[in-house]
């Protein structure tokens, strides 16, 4: 068959096929990643349908894939919102990360892994999934509770430091020595510290720079500089993540809502061939032995993010029922622990860990919108049982739940 | 009792809320979503934390509410409410409304509804007071008096299609 005809074909295939799965995902309200990578897993080497040349392609749209998916994380966040999380919630951040990520460290070195993996591991398991857990968020009505900028705040901080781990991973993976590795880092911070130091001062200008009135230049323009800054970033083996994220939180106002509506679609289908790529390089007889640790590191992190937004939550002021469900909004993880596991993938090192991440984070993009749901209740009903038991350690419940009628 | 303030939230990636406490110690907040849009909340009294009611607005059903919530509301079909607890209404029959061709009395109004109509719009023209033989067409205007419920009644009745 033509090589161009056969290309189209299967990547048509490809498209179509995550087209119809993610109607499927729609229909019963779910996020459609773990279907995406399920996808992958039933196209690629091993599965069911092996693909010929469109493999090729389908990597360099990972690539993208990758890059867009940052970007739009930079646009969701201004620069203020940034500096101004991380002045006030840096504790927050620090406890999660010392929470979430140590169960990954800790459970690469008991699989004799080497630092490498632990490091990235413990990057899978820290960073929850912002996007699962926004529409999460909405789906159940809670966009208006009181817990809920806690639960944003901890994603921004987790997002903002995606620019400080993603350097370090990016370095280790290269297999830098210790002081070009501290160089790259130190050009990473550099750089991150600048673009939100001349996004706060200047964004007006650079935004006013890349805005067009004309959206198909607004188009070009931001997707150009993106990809060149992104490219230039991995020149600098800074990450071409890292470098996209940046030019996100250096556009603001006008440019960043219209590259926002303009570059959505764009994403989503890059970064549905970035999950299939990913799934495409994973065996899928490779996941059966890893199913095992995934599962317990999947309780456990999923415990330790319980944690997490009940410790913020309750540093905000809020009750113990919005404690327990900012913590189970948290535990869904998603994009992001597939990137970083994407990056480990490329770079050839455990090759046990591509399928572990798979698993994991397939167990956890599913239980998440669980736990959100059903932390609250489940809580409140075992904590309200034993208060029965011994009443007299039990506040006063039933005053507020009268209000209304003391004031008609 | 000042004036009621508004405090805001940012909410990154999502919006802006905004909450207001009102005299009664009741909370109500609107999430503004960057796409325009808005969130409607209203907080549980036993957990103030959550939401017992949480409406997603497009653009245009805000503009709805934002008319219905002033002070000075003036529905474009409501032309006056009287301290007695009349109302007169314009109800407009549709192209395709039953009463097309047919004469007013057969609508039985006064009978069933108690609201009379005291005049029929049709393009430029206004007829005052239409007597029973009056013939209705599709687009006419009525313009009904009564009773709250009674308009509500008489808007129903000619709603027949």
């Amino acid at each position: 068959m033509h090589s161009s005809a056969r290309f189209l074909i299967e990547f048509g295939a490809i498209i179509l096929a995550l087209g119809l799965l993610g109607r499927f995902a729609a229909r019963f309200r779910f996020s459609p990643i773990p279907l995406y990578l399920l996808a992958g897993l039933a196209f690629g080497e091993g599965g069911l349908l092996p693909l010929g040349t469109s493999e090729e392609f389908v990597a360099i749209g990972a690539e993208i894939g990758v890059v867009l998916l940052l970007l739009m994380l930079g646009l969701e966040y201004s620069a203020s919102d940034l500096v101004s999380n991380l002045k006030t919630q840096y504790t927050a951040g620090l406890v999660d990360a010392a929470l979430n990520a140590l169960p990954g460290a800790a459970m690469a070195l008991l699989l004799g892994w080497g630092p490498v993996a632990a490091v990235v591991l413990a990057g899978v398991t820290w960073i929850s999934s912002s996007g699962v857990i926004a529409k999460v968020l909405g789906d159940l009505g809670r966009l208006g509770n009181r817990e809920t900028p806690v639960i944003l705040s901890v994603l921004v901080l987790e997002d903002l430091s995606m620019a400080v781990y993603l350097p370090i991973i990016t370095a280790l993976l290269a297999g830098t020595g210790l002081a070009a590795g501290s160089l790259t880092l130190a050009v990473a911070l550099g750089a991150a510290a600048l673009v939100l130091l001349v996004a706060v001062r200047y964004g007006r200008h650079i935004s006013r720079f890349v805005s067009s009135d004309d959206p198909e230049k607004l188009l070009l323009v931001v997707l150009g500089l993106t990809l060149l800054v992104a490219g230039l970033a991995q020149q600098l083996q800074v990450s071409a993540a890292v470098g996209a994220f940046l030019v996100g939180i250096a556009l603001s106002g006008e440019a960043a809502e219209g590259a926002h509506n303009l570059l959505s679609p764009l994403r989503d289908l890059f970064a549905a061939v970035f999950f299939v790529f990913f799934g495409l390089h994973t065996d899928p007889a490779s996941i059966p032995p890893v199913l095992l640790p995934a599962l317990a590191l999947a309780v456990v992190t999923a415990g330790t993010k319980i944690a997490t937004g009940y410790w913020a939550a309750r540093r905000a002021g809020i009750s113990a029922k919005g404690r327990w469900r900012a913590g189970g909004t948290l535990v869904a993880r998603g994009e992001f622990s597939i990137v970083i596991a994407g990056l480990a993938v490329t770079a050839g090192i455990e090759p046990s860990l591509g399928p572990l991440a798979t698993a994991y984070v397939l167990i956890l993009v599913i239980v998440g919108p669980l736990t959100a749901r059903y932390t609250e209740p489940l809580a409140t009903r075992l904590t309200g049982r034993r208060d029965k038991a011994a009443p007299h350690t039990g506040e006063i419940p039933e005053t507020t739940a009268e209000e209304p009628y003391e004031v008609a | 009792m000042g004036t009621p303030r508004v405090s805001s939230t940012p909410l990154p990636g999502i919006g802006v809320r905004y909450d207001l406490t009102t005299r009664e110690r009741r909370r109500v907040s609107v999430v503004a979503h960057r796409d325009g849009e808005r969130t409607l909340n209203a907080y549980r009294t036993d957990d103030p934390d959550a939401c017992a009611l949480s409406v997603r607005l497009t653009a245009g059903e805000t503009t709805a509410l934002i008319d219905a919530l002033l002070p000075s509301h003036h529905s474009p079909n409501l032309l006056s409410t009287t301290e007695l607890g009349l109302v007169a209404e314009r109800v407009q029959l549709s192209a395709l409304s039953y009463w097309n061709g047919r004469v007013l009395g057969e609508t039985r109004m006064r009978t069933e509804t108690g609201v009379s109509i005291v005049a029929v719009l049709r393009r430029a023209d206004a007829v005052p007071s239409p007597t029973p033989d009056f013939r209705l067409a599709g687009g006419d205007t009525l313009i009904v008096i009564g009773t709250r419920e009674g308009v509500e009644s008489a808007a129903a009745i000619l709603g027949r299609e």
